[in-house]
């Protein structure tokens, strides 16, 4: 069992986010940078695959070197070895061309991400990577388990969830509750100083799209507030002044 | 040159973020002069010419059997719909279905691809988007290149509008491959006759301050005189009061609602995230200095067992 768990380096979720030079660039000073936290579910699920099949777990990110220490962390929680594509990723398409390019020579069985990265939020890396190597998708999956060369799913849906069968080999765009994750231990934390990590240069892609500007939501104005003893004029103001009712 | 709309249904009704969608394509296709069609798969109730019609679709690719469909099976059935119509944008509704679907449809067509836009493009120069990133925390400009693109729209992001008018219906059935189809669903566990939550105008979403899954009638009771969907915050779903795909905030759904009401929710920056988008937020909380408070544009301080029971009374003689 070979499998692929391709995570992004992400701002942490309790982070602020605000921009630098003329808002056309992420301001990551005291910011810290994490796993992707659905990516860390496909990444700790993917470890539980190996302890009950055997097989190793190979992580991959396309990111510059400012990324190693995000990927020593997935090796610290268990992967066997990592690669990193040494480029900027700068879309979903640039991404999922260098995960599918890797991917078509080394044949994994399981090719595993998160439903979506939480700083660009567009969950169209998995659907991307599987129609480039013409395999079958699922996502979101909360539930994954493997019966000899199947994998048994379940994925959610708008107010509930469906089960799915689907052959190896196979893309899955992971969430919550699909596994616990795990927090490395002293011996996890020594031994990826010293895991194989390699790093390859990119592979050429069309350029599709070109993020030109960030831009900062409206400030809120403050909170009104209602007594505790008139509820009934919360509903007032709100089908009379905010109109929503 | 036209603009094609994807459009779906859910237990044969269109679902209201699709008329959302097609309005952002017909309002599109105004802006392009060109005409916005559409693509629907499976069986949906009334007379579907005038359903869609009416809000701006000239005209209809319809495939009555979505037998065995999932995200591969769509891609390529619109992928057909594009090459039979020489479509060069695509607009989908966002959802979990479509980020699959969108993402395939755009590595066939080589297509620039991008997700959740929440307005209209700026055509001035180029074809560029709008999005919100960072969950919700900030928004990026994109600009999208080459010859083809395929949209998905933020829910809520548009006003369905009616602008009158039939649509011409063209049956059509895609062919679809067995590789179209290794994913065999086995089983669908679905709420039925609630009010489904990223489709919602009205969420009413409980927090640890609800105290425990046997006080959430007190909750629903409010929902109910609302017509809201009701969610709730990670800790909740976390513990198991409440099922997974209620579960509101940045790694859960994210909800843009008109109206959001937060009972007993603290207000973490992860959970903000996955409600920033919604147009009116309120906070009831005992804690005066929950950090809800700061985000929110309404707010009681008070005790949600006697202060909703008296909303929900009020809320029933609107």
């Amino acid at each position: 069992m070979k499998i692929l768990v391709c995570i992004s380096h992400v701002p942490d979720t309790t982070s602020k986010i605000s921009f630098s030079d003329n808002n056309t660039k992420l301001a990551s000073a005291g910011v810290q940078f994490i796993i992707g936290p659905y990516d860390e579910y496909a990444l700790s699920r993917a470890i539980e695959l190996k302890e009950t099949n055997g097989g190793t777990v190979t992580v991959l990110n396309v990111g510059e070197a400012d990324t190693e220490p995000t990927i020593r962390k997935a090796l610290a929680i268990g992967a066997d070895d990592a690669i990193r594509v040494n480029a900027n990723p700068t879309d979903s398409w640039f991404v999922a061309a260098q995960i599918a390019a890797i991917a078509k020579e080394e044949k994994y069985d399981l090719i595993l991400t998160g439903r979506e990265s939480i700083d660009f939020n567009s969950g169209l890396v998995h659907g991307l990577v599987a129609e480039m190597l013409d395999m079958p998708s699922v996502s979101p999956v909360m539930k994954l388990d493997l019966d000899g060369s199947k994998a048994i799913m379940y994925r959610e849906i708008e107010g509930g969830k469906e089960k799915v069968e689907v052959n190896l080999p196979l893309v899955a765009g992971c969430q919550e509750p699909i596994a616990e994750w795990k927090i490395p231990n002293m011996r996890g934390i020594m031994s990826a100083r010293t895991k194989p990590l390699k790093v390859v240069d990119p592979v050429s892609v069309d350029d599709y799209s070109k993020t030109t500007s960030f831009e900062m939501p409206p400030a809120k104005g403050a909170c009104k507030m209602i007594d505790a003893s008139e509820p009934e004029k919360l509903l007032d103001l709100l089908k009379n002044e905010a109109k929503v009712l | 040159m036209s603009i094609l709309v994807f459009i779906d249904s859910a237990d044969k009704e269109i679902k209201k973020s699709s008329f959302e969608a097609i309005t952002y394509a017909a309002e599109l296709a105004n802006k392009k002069s060109t005409d916005c069609i559409a693509v629907l798969i499976g069986e949906v109730n009334g007379d579907i010419a005038e359903t869609v019609g009416k809000y701006g679709v000239k005209k209809l690719y319809h495939s009555k059997d979505s037998t065995n469909y999932t995200s591969q099976a769509y891609a390529s059935a619109i992928a057909q719909v594009v090459e039979k119509s020489s479509a060069d944008v695509v607009v989908l509704p966002k959802s979990s279905l479509t980020d699959a679907v969108a993402s395939r449809l755009a590595a066939k067509l080589k297509a620039a691809v991008a997700a959740g836009v929440s307005e209209l493009p700026d055509l001035s120069n180029g074809f560029k988007v709008k999005r919100p990133i960072y969950t919700g925390k900030a928004f990026a400009y994109t600009e999208l290149k080459g010859s083809k693109i395929v949209l998905t729209v933020a829910k809520n992001a548009m006003q369905p509008k009616e602008v009158g008018g039939k649509a011409e219906i063209e049956n059509f059935s895609p062919s679809i491959s067995d590789a179209d189809q290794k994913v065999k669903v086995l089983d669908v566990e679905k709420a039925t006759g609630e009010i489904l939550l990223p489709e919602a105008d009205i969420v009413v979403s409980g927090g640890r301050g609800m105290k425990g899954p046997e006080n959430w009638n007190v909750l629903e009771d409010l929902a109910k005189a609302l017509g809201a969907a009701t969610g709730c915050s990670k800790p909740v779903s976390d513990v198991g009061w409440r099922p997974h795909h209620e579960h509101v905030g940045q790694t859960g759904v994210k909800v843009s609602p008109n109206l959001y009401i937060a009972l007993g929710i603290s207000g973490a920056i992860q959970h903000l995230a996955g409600v920033n988008s919604s147009k009116v937020l309120v906070v009831i909380n005992k804690d005066p200095e929950a950090p809800f408070f700061k985000a929110a544009d309404y707010g009681i301080v008070g005790d949600i067992f006697e202060v909703v029971p008296k909303l929900t009374e009020a809320a029933k003689k609107l």
